[in-house]
């Protein structure tokens, strides 16, 4: 359980005066799930971007399984083991739900370079597509097309995608967002049985979520990161209760 | 939708010759044009419609293909250039298709670092970059055009009997659709296909979307310069003007008015368009203003074009956003009914 998969060191990104990301430095272990919190505008989704090669860093490193990833272009990411869920759902639309999976299960498999053989009828491609969804309950609706589904279902196809390309770490950006009582309770169910199994990072507002699923919670606040713990501990923590939750409650 | 494809390819196989044998040769002429053009439609749909890439200027490769015919024959006929001059069809066909890869590949490699309005605007630069270099070709007659003296040969075929030409083209439309259609079911069509309905999404399960559309866009091109092959070879006068960009505007008009994405949507188009042009024209001489307002009409009230109307017809619609009202209402108790899609193999 000790072995760090992922860390971040001194990694700093400004808009113009804006300090977005402040000196952070985070440490994923291996098997966790490691939930970042923080108020609004704390800069967690610009984190998330930048550990996912969509935002360029400009000061720090991103040590991912040993190997420097920081410099690496956003789509060898994925390659190098890390995947992600968008905070605004990112799936293709005029897909059907079946077809999403099934491309990022092709994708998984290296190029796409084949333009002959049909590949809605390849097995390899349409039998884990199918198993993906039916590990977040989707499989009775895998024609619908995803413009089609809920908001809900939306989120839980993404998660699906994402795990489709078999990453070692699972950066969640808000699962949870915009999602109804009964929803959020569906996507928590889903997130808890990937506990043990995948290494995640999540980031979520929803405390009851983050309190339910995290092993470790680090607080980001104006990007630095101001607290890493258990989440006894951060709840105990008077720094965060005077800069986050007490704020909230 | 799939059985109108059979039927509307039944009907260019029949009619045609049969106008031809019947001595209506004129109407043989102008099915020969409607193939020719929906061939390079078919192609640029392969790009617009699956890849979402509106280039303007897939005319240059209708040019292109014809003077890859028009050039060796020239010399052949002339003298000089001994390396090209040639009536082999084989050659004219190899030049026309090497041209048109080479100058998709070095286009496609800067254009499709661009998008939207801005990718339009430099594949029609590069559009007519061509026109201008093939106006100022004086040996080839520049602005005037260049007659072709002789048709490409190959053996076993003689391409100055209309109906063996029209055999070719119509053989090489077939052929086309079903390149094209077994690419977009591939998985490369499917990954060009996602990088149209979300690029951000595909890069974040790992796929680099510019080599896929590159190789989409010199797929296109080469197809059409083999459309452009075919045009020298029926109207035997090639000139600049083919390769306008209003020309352009004519090829990705048939794609979108008979409906991008639907394999046989550019046919159609084709069709339409060709017989409007030529049924407006015998009526006034005005043609072009009632032509651009019934073109207008379609974009305005067929979406999807007209292959989105046929098979799923506004008077027998069943409305998307009224089957989801209902499905998230029965949702619940589980009987929901499955709204349409086109999943698989779409034709």
């Amino acid at each position: 359980m000790s072995e760090v998969i992922l860390s971040v060191n001194d990694l700093c990104k400004r808009f113009g005066g804006v300090t977005a990301t402040d000196h952070v430095n985070l440490a994923v272990l291996k098997g966790e799930t490691h939930a970042l919190i923080g108020p609004n505008g704390a800069g967690k989704t610009t984190l998330i971007s930048q550990l996912s090669g969509l935002l360029k860093p400009d000061q720090g490193s991103i040590v991912f399984q040993g190997k420097d990833i920081t410099d690496l272009p956003a789509h060898q990411y994925c390659e190098a083991g890390l995947a992600r869920s968008f905070q605004i759902t990112s799936v293709f639309p005029d897909f059907s739900l079946l077809d999403n999976i099934a491309l990022a299960v092709q994708a998984n498999q290296g190029h796409a370079f084949r333009f002959w053989a049909n590949a809605r009828r390849d097995p390899t491609l349409r039998r884990s597509a199918h198993e993906w969804l039916g590990m977040v309950n989707l499989d009775d609706r895998a024609d619908w097309l995803a413009s089609e589904v809920s908001h809900g279902e939306r989120r839980q196809l993404e998660i699906a995608m994402a795990l489709a390309t078999e990453p070692s770490l699972l950066l969640l950006d808000e699962p949870m967002a915009g999602m109804g009582q009964e929803e959020s309770g569906a996507m928590i169910s889903i997130l808890k049985s990937l506990r043990g199994e995948k290494t995640v990072l999540l980031v979520e507002h929803d405390m009851d979520a983050v309190f339910a699923l995290a092993d470790r919670i680090s607080v980001l606040v104006y990007g630095k990161v101001i607290a890493t713990g258990s989440p006894q501990d951060i709840r105990s923590n008077s720094e965060v209760q005077r800069a986050y939750l007490g704020e909230v409650a | 939708m799939r059985w109108f494809s059979i039927v509307l390819l039944l009907i260019l196989a029949i009619v045609p010759p049969v106008a031809f044998i019947t001595g209506h040769a004129f109407w043989m002429d102008l099915f020969t044009r409607l193939v020719v053009l929906a061939i390079a439609a078919v192609a640029l749909n392969l790009i617009l419609g699956y890849g979402g890439l509106v280039s303007f200027g897939h005319a240059a490769y209708l040019g292109l293909g014809a003077y890859a015919v028009g050039i060796p024959v020239y010399h052949a006929t002339y003298g000089g250039f001994d390396s090209i001059a040639s009536y082999n069809g084989f050659v004219h066909l190899g030049i026309a298709i090497a041209v048109s890869a080479v100058y998709a590949l070095v286009t496609g490699a800067i254009s499709l670092r661009t998008r939207g309005v801005n990718f339009i605007m430099i594949t029609m630069a590069f559009g007519q970059m061509i026109f201008y270099a093939i106006v100022s070709l004086e040996t080839y007659g520049g602005d005037d055009g260049l007659t072709i003296d002789v048709r490409s040969e190959f053996p076993g075929i003689n391409l100055d009997n209309p109906l063996a030409l029209y055999g070719l083209c119509y053989g090489s439309l077939v052929l086309v659709l079903y390149l094209v259609y077994r690419i977009s079911n591939s998985r490369f069509g499917l990954t060009l296909q996602g990088a149209r309905s979300n690029e951000e999404r595909m890069r974040a399960i790992g796929v680099d979307c510019y080599r896929y559309r590159l190789t989409a866009y010199v797929i296109s091109g080469v197809i059409c310069g083999y459309a452009g092959f075919l045009l020298g070879n029926f109207t035997t006068f090639i000139s600049p003007e083919m390769m306008d960009w209003t020309r352009s505007g004519e090829i990705m008009f048939m794609v979108i008015l008979g409906g991008a994405t639907y394999l046989c949507g550019p046919v159609i188009g084709a069709l339409v368009f060709i017989l409007l042009e030529h049924l407006l024209s015998e009526i006034t001489v005005y043609w072009h203003l009632p032509f651009g307002l019934l073109l207008i009409a379609s974009v305005l009230f067929l979406r999807g074009g007209l292959a989105g109307a046929l098979s799923n017809p506004p008077w027998f619609r069943k409305d998307r956003s009224s089957a989801l009202a209902s499905d998230t209402s029965t949702a619940a108790s589980g009987t929901a009914t499955k709204a349409p899609t086109r999943a698989d193999d779409d034709v």
